[in-house]
């Protein structure tokens, strides 16, 4: 509550000389979105813990811990601070079916999905862009022929789809992230031909054209500007989904091949041993819950800070 | 309307074509020859030309989407490669179970979601609002398979012994059997007929059969063994329709009509149910379609985790071994299957709304 205060005298004091640009506006909102703020906290701190995994993990997360440590595959998590007996190694989060250190594999798991899911939006949003805007902007039969495809593509639950296409392809984590960029392409031509028919006749395009500017240059810089925030909410929301259909693919055994430190791997290698070593398959699981979760707040709070329609804050206010 | 319908179901047309010529194209992109692919590398030359010449794989390859095509309507989705039978045969074997398992989940979901988030809107910002709503984030969050793994562990072996124990895999207890319908009611049909196929169809959705023939014990047993799957395959859907009950609750107990039901006096729960749920219920009934598709994606995994033998089940079974007459005779029917539900909904709004007029 103090907080908004605060705020509130903030934006009387500054109004006199600062524009309220849309951008501000939306960014000031996205701060005053708790969840959206948790949710950047925890990107914040997985991208930290992704870039310095080699200083966080004790150990080597392909190494095998045969010979060096005096331990059993499988075994329970010790943690001497909890009063596991200090002449046994710890590992924090126990030990996995091939004697590796189950942390530093968790941690290090932290690169490859953070990988997955900022590669395959980037991936689908710029192919997903060119088919959208080219549709969106040039019309006719091109544009009606690429979206009755995208439809076609929508017509499919997506991880089924992606499951055919790794299947054609063949198993890999290349070839995983190329079927979930593939399967998520649509979402963003839909998004970002829409914004494009949404501006495409108003006056200030028309004013850009009259002033003799190329179909390609009021494409890039009057109307795709447009399609940014919706694009990046979509995006945001985008690279959950993508983490948590990368890992189930990976835990099916079409994605990451062992002994990749990925999480759904990690789950799908251990889930016979549900009974005898629960934490193997707890851990991983726990680790995808939060990266996605942290996706999904973000992405759910930028909506809510672009869209002022969804929000009922401003109605309030 | 009924013009409405016949224009609907036309335009779906073209996305069913479309359906059928990307899992077609999906099956002739499988690098290398076909034949080889299909009969294994040891394969003569003279098998594959016989294999091609079987297949139509000679001919052009518009003539080969034709064929496809019209194959797919007579029923005929290829031969399984693991198992040298019929992909149609294995459907009707497996598909009651996913269908039984989907139906549930969704049932469960639709329920809990839809009540959570009336209740969330109308205490909305209280403690209760709060945690389900956390809930949800989390819900749609959470792998579905890791969840159904921690199920098995706490109500299969933490709970073992005590009356909540749930089963962590199959379908029915070892031991126990259904027996058919159509045997108990004395309806023979020759095997390899239509008619039996259609029977045998039926009698594998094991609670239909057992209601039937009033077998409570299988019943019990098969009702038993669905709930730890179902209610991992249900958190996603249901946390998107709380989520979107909850919103669209909101938006409609703002409106003018909501204070003037009040303020003449009706009670908070009929006001609540009939002016306000009603209202609210179009965006939420699109969801429930839309987040059939992830039901069906979501049952691959979960059927894997149970040990269920349904087509989620086979379709990893198919992946591991590459299976591919299998997967694509599965996606083919259950994204046609979402197409016709998405249908189904579309429909539903004038039956909804009465002021929605479908012209």
């Amino acid at each position: 509550m103090k907080n908004k205060k605060e705020n509130r005298n903030d934006n009387n004091k500054k109004k006199d000389y600062r524009s309220n640009s849309l951008w501000r506006l939306t960014l000031r909102r996205i701060f005053r979105q708790r969840n959206a703020m948790v949710g950047l906290i925890i990107i914040g701190i997985l991208i930290l813990v992704a870039i310095f995994a080699p200083f966080i993990a004790p150990y080597d997360p392909e190494e095998v811990l045969i010979g060096v440590e005096d331990i059993k595959k499988r075994e329970a998590p010790c943690i001497h601070f909890l009063g596991c007996s200090e002449d046994r190694p710890q590992h924090i989060l126990g030990v996995d079916g091939n004697v590796r250190d189950e942390f530093s594999r968790v941690i290090y798991g932290t690169r490859l999905s953070l990988l997955i899911g900022f590669s395959t939006v980037g991936f689908a949003i710029i192919i997903g862009v060119t088919i959208g805007a080219l549709s969106g902007y040039y019309g006719g039969w091109p544009d009606n022929i690429s979206m009755r495809f995208m439809d076609v593509l929508m017509a499919f639950p997506s991880l089924l789809l992606a499951i055919s296409i790794v299947s054609v392809l063949g198993p890999g984590i290349e070839n995983a992230l190329l079927a979930i960029a593939i399967v998520s392409i649509p979402i963003y031509a839909r998004v970002v031909r829409a914004s494009v028919l949404s501006v495409k006749e108003q006056t200030f395009v028309s004013a850009s054209r009259a002033l003799g500017a190329s179909s390609l240059h009021i494409l890039f810089n009057r109307v795709l500007p447009n399609a940014i925030p919706p694009l990046i909410v979509q995006g945001t929301l985008g690279i959950g989904t993508a983490i948590l259909d990368a890992a189930a693919l990976s835990f099916i055994g079409l994605g990451a091949q062992p002994p990749t430190p990925e999480w759904g791997t990690m789950l799908g290698s251990e889930r016979n041993q549900l009974f005898s070593a629960p934490h193997l398959v707890f851990f991983p699981g726990i680790a995808i819950m939060i990266t996605v979760l942290a996706f999904n707040l973000l992405g759910d709070g930028l909506r809510d800070a672009i869209d002022p329609r969804l929000t009922h804050q401003s109605i309030e206010e | 309307m009924g013009k409405y319908t016949i224009r609907r179901l036309l335009l779906s047309i073209p996305v069913l074509f479309g359906i059928l010529a990307v899992t077609f194209f999906l099956a002739r992109a499988i690098p290398g020859d076909p034949c080889h692919a299909m009969l294994g590398e040891k394969a003569s030359e003279i098998i594959c030309e016989r294999f091609r010449e079987q297949y139509g794989l000679n001919k052009p390859i518009y003539v080969q989407l034709g064929i496809y095509i019209g194959d797919i309507l007579k029923g005929n989705f290829g031969d399984s490669i693991r198992f040298s039978r019929p992909v149609m045969l294995i459907l009707i074997e497996r598909l009651p179970t996913t269908l039984e398992l989907s139906f549930f989940a969704i049932i469960l979901a639709i329920f809990i979601g839809i009540t959570a988030g009336i209740i969330s809107a109308i205490n909305r910002n209280s403690a209760t609002d709060v945690v389900t709503m956390v809930g949800a984030n989390i819900g749609v969050s959470m792998p579905v398979y890791w969840l159904g793994l921690m199920l098995a562990y706490l109500f299969a072996l933490k709970l073992k012994g005590t009356p909540l124990w749930l089963p962590p895999s199959g379908r029915l207890t070892a031991g126990l059997s259904p027996t058919p319908f159509y045997e108990v009611f004395g309806w023979a049909a020759e095997k390899e007929t239509f008619k039996f196929y259609v029977l045998e169809f039926f009698s594998n959705f094991y609670i239909f059969n057992s209601i039937l023939t009033r077998n409570w014990e299988v019943l019990f047993d098969t009702l038993k063994h669905l709930i730890l799957p179902a209610l991992a395959l249900c958190t996603i859907p249901l946390s998107i329709i709380a989520r979107m009950t909850r919103s669209s609750m909101l938006e409609v107990l703002k409106q003018d009509y909501i204070r003037a039901a009040r303020a003449k006096g009706l009670r908070k729960f009929s006001v609540i149910m009939k002016h306000a749920f009603r209202n609210a219920f179009l965006p939420i009934i699109t969801v429930i379609g839309l987040q059939v598709g992830t039901l069906f994606s979501g049952a691959v995994l979960t059927e894997t985790i149970f040990g269920l033998a349904g087509v989620g089940r086979m379709m990893f079974e198919a992946v591991t071994a590459r299976d591919f007459p299998v997967i694509q005779g599965f996606t083919v029917v259950i994204a046609t299957g979402y197409v016709f539900i998405n249908l189904l909904v579309d429909l539903s709004y004038v039956f909804i709304d009465p002021r929605i007029r479908l012209e």
